[in-house]
């Protein structure tokens, strides 16, 4: 008893064994990918080559439609895991300097005082996409918009790495810390809203996802309806606008209200 | 004549003990997802929890049971000493260091991505070099059973393989050759990606390669349960198994159409031909068949049981079952739950009717039937069977383990039937959080409580389980004798070589994995374009 015993066609298993394989694979390789694609009556295939190509998920050129023109500009910006990694003391300091132009609406130390974002220590990629975007056209905004259009690349990462080192000071004005709205902790399913905190801290955090807790009330309330007028629409694969269009305007303010009234040291360290 | 208890032992405990935790954790999910629990505000824990639960379940659990399981069909059906022990307790202890390696950045919320990865999700590298560790530990136990099977077959020229052990091997081997779709895809496009090697992965192609695990797996999880059906139940009900070539042709079956069907769970993705899935599908219905002639098979061994017995009549035969039998019952219970399981696996397959159930609690009902289910109850029974043949020790509470089994399949029940039936509604899976207040899924409600009721019993039956092995180490000394298998009723003194021999079986397997799986894995491996950005779990 050897394999030169079973593996020959002398051996009845082998042959009953390979043969009703065969047949079988044959027969279901003829029915899906012969039969049932030209069972579609509404799918045209131009020969039988055509109908297997397809079947097989041969990756075919899509048809001669011209993709829709963009009128508006979108997010163009790549983040890799080196983009930002290690900034040097000497890139801290360069952003330091360039800084000194943003105090007027950022704040002096990262604080606002002008209903503009607090960025005190927020998180690298968040500032450096947001730059990209102004400059790019992405994202406009008749005060911000100037100042970003004419920063290089370099200067862009300086300033996301000194924002980013600056400790989270308290905000201006702190009010007494809300409970959480549903809206924040559990989204709302039905609806297909994931929860606020699930990106934005409080849950979790996800890339390019700033942290929000005291941020200004009005700030983000006018971010969200921005969103949901698609007055802004620099976010990747309309994730903003899709939520911000499914809230309702009572849980607009919910959050807002939760995130201005945290304090930021509650943010999670993950960095 | 089991030589390496200590071996057997420290596999089933391991297993057990691990199991117990994953089923703390699995209840703990029912009912904090369900409206009598009050929702902890923070879905990052639970998948944390889910991810635990899946990974000891999907990959410890049952690689453990068939392990041990395996050393003893070595030991006892060829009666010969375990050739390679110290080879078998390295794949111990890589699993042992696995299993922490994994669990560790689980616990720390750096790898909630679910046993079945998820790509484009990354969690921490340690957590899949774990897995991947698990795998090779169980890998060593493959090689080690085709060994001891060919010293065996040195020793005995000619002579017929014992069925436990012909089937024992058969399974090794279609976890080898399983184990290696979901090898490939975390070590060529998963680890990179976690290492930091590379920032984007092709999640289309890695979720096909994970299909090639994802079934056959649940065959491999299958094999202990099959083997103790035929082999361990006719003999301890009294009866005698009806065919000895009808159980071969099943493992073959299982061993040729379990692998090159996968597809099947990627009937949604888009990077899948539809050919493809057909084919996938139609071998799919195919594998049902191993499993119909071992229900027939196991019902006229147990009619021949029952008529030894003094049993009469068309269905009266039944009556004189040894019900009192925890064998019996498991069987009892393990079958019901397969009919069921497999009925609800049959529209899973269908690519159309998969449709509606797709991605819903349906799945996740489903799986809990059939392998937390018929599987695992016959896990508990191969336990109780080979105890008192490795602690030299009785099992003397029947009663207990009666109850025991009567919560597992009530649990069971409990616990699926009603999260089918939400599936249907259109329930989805993977969900941390059900607003149960809205007014679309109240209804739903009542369902979901009963299914976390369901949990709380399945966990007193684990419970209850680990109890009575705890028991049986403490009880007075008593020799169990020799472990044997069923006889058959014609017992084979020759085997046909193809059914004595696993060659023919794997070569038709791998070529099916080819021809099945050939062309879509190159053309996604081929194809420019295709990566994603990964997403990092837990990082910013």
């Amino acid at each position: 008893m050897s394999a030169r015993d079973l593996f020959t066609f002398h051996n009845r298993h082998f042959r009953s064994g390979v043969g009703i394989t065969a047949a079988i694979l044959i027969v279901t390789a003829i029915a899906g990918f012969i039969v049932l694609p030209f069972a579609q009556p509404w799918v045209q295939f131009a020969n039988v080559w055509d109908a297997i190509c397809s079947a097989a998920g041969v990756p075919q050129r899509a048809a001669n439609v011209a993709a829709p023109e963009q009128t508006r500009r979108l997010s163009e910006v790549v983040l890799t895991s080196h983009t930002l990694s290690r900034p040097s003391q000497e890139a801290i300091g360069r952003g330091a300097t360039l800084a000194q132009r943003c105090a007027i609406c950022h704040g002096p130390t990262g604080i606002s005082r002008a209903d503009s974002p607090n960025l005190a220590g927020q998180y690298a990629a968040v500032i450096y996409k947001e730059l990209h975007d102004f400059r790019s056209g992405a994202r406009t905004n008749a005060v911000m918009s100037p100042f970003a259009v004419n920063l290089t690349d370099q200067e862009i990462a300086d300033l996301s790495n000194y924002y980013a080192y600056l400790p989270r000071l308290p905000a201006y004005h702190p009010t007494p810390q809300l409970p959480k709205p549903n809206i924040v902790i559990y989204g709302a399913p039905m609806r297909g809203i994931a929860p606020c905190g699930s990106c934005h801290g409080a849950l979790d955090n996800k890339t390019g996802s700033p942290w929000l807790e005291g941020q200004s009330e009005a700030y983000m309330k006018a971010q969200l309806q921005a969103f949901a007028s698609g007055e802004r629409r620099n976010d990747i694969s309309q994730q903003m606008r899709n939520i911000a269009r499914a809230m309702t305007p009572q849980e607009i303010e919910q959050a807002a209200a939760y995130y201005a009234s945290q304090p930021p040291d509650v943010v999670k360290a993950v960095d | 004549m089991l030589a390496n208890r200590k071996l057997i032992l420290a596999h089933f405990w391991l297993a057990f003990a691990v199991f117990g935790v994953a089923l703390t954790l699995g209840a703990w999910q029912m009912f904090i997802r369900s409206p009598i629990g009050t929702w902890l505000s923070n879905p990052e824990l639970y998948y944390r929890s889910l991810t635990a639960h899946g990974t000891v379940m999907g990959y410890v659990f049952p690689t453990l049971v068939a392990m041990a399981f395996g050393y003893a069909i070595s030991e006892s059906a060829l009666e010969q000493r375990l050739v390679g022990v110290r080879w078998a307790w390295t794949g111990f202890w890589l699993i042992v260091i696995g299993s922490i390696m994994a669990v560790i950045p689980i616990a720390l919320g750096r790898a909630s991505v679910l046993y079945t990865f998820y790509p484009p999700l990354i969690g921490n590298v340690f957590y899949y070099l774990g897995v991947v560790l698990v795998v090779v530990g169980s890998w060593i136990w493959v090689a080690l059973m085709s060994i001891n099977l060919h010293v065996w077959r040195k020793a005995h020229p000619g002579a017929a393989v014992p069925l436990a052990m012909y089937a024992n091997v058969a399974g090794s081997y279609l976890w080898a050759w399983t184990a290696l779709g979901a090898a490939l895809e975390l070590l060529l496009q998963i680890i990179p990606v976690a290492a930091g090697l590379k920032a984007t992965i092709d999640a289309g192609l890695a979720r096909v390669f994970f299909s090639w695990t994802l079934h056959a797996i649940v065959y491999f999880w299958l094999m202990p349960t099959y083997i103790a059906y035929y082999t361990i139940v006719p003999r301890a009900i009294g009866g005698r198994v009806y065919s000895d070539s009808m159980a071969r042709i099943s493992f073959i079956l299982f061993l040729v159409v379990a692998m090159p069907i996968g597809m099947h769970h990627t009937f949604g993705d888009p990077q899948v031909g539809a050919g493809f899935k057909f084919i996938h599908s139609a071998f799919t219905a195919l594998v049902a068949l191993p499993t119909l002639l071992t229900v027939f098979t196991i019902c006229a061994s147990v009619e021949i049981a029952a008529r030894l017995r003094g049993g009469r009549g068309l269905f009266g035969w039944m009556r004189a079952l040894p019900w009192d039998n925890p064998m019996m019952l498991a069987l009892a219970f393990s079958f019901i739950m397969l009919g069921f399981g497999g009925a609800g696996g049959l529209i899973n397959m269908s690519y159309q009717l998969d449709a509606s159930i797709h991605n819903t609690q349906w799945i996740t009902g489903h799986f809990h039937l059939i392998f937390g289910g018929a599987i695992v109850i016959m896990y508990f029974a191969i336990a109780y069977d080979l105890w008192p043949h490795l602690t030299g020790r009785e099992l003397i509470d029947l009663r207990m383990i009666r109850t025991q089994l009567w919560l597992w399949f009530v649990g069971m029940m409990v616990t699926t039937f009603p999260w089918h039936w939400v599936g249907i509604l259109g329930m989805p899976r993977r969900m941390a959080y059900f607003d149960f207040g809205d007014p679309a899924i109240a209804p739903q409600a009542l369902s979901v409580t009963l299914s976390a009721i369901g949990g709380f019993i399945l966990l007193t039956s684990g419970i209850l389980f680990l109890v009575i092995l705890a028991r049986g180490m403490r009880t007075p000394q008593a020799d169990a004798g020799p472990y044997r298998f069923a006889l058959a009723v014609h017992q084979q003194a020759t085997v046909p070589l193809a059914l004595n021999t696993h060659a023919l079986w794997v070569a038709l397997m791998i070529a099916l994995t080819l021809t099945n799986y050939g062309y879509p894995i190159l053309t996604l491996a081929l194809t420019e374009g295709t990566s994603v950005p990964a997403v990092f779990v837990g990082a910013q």
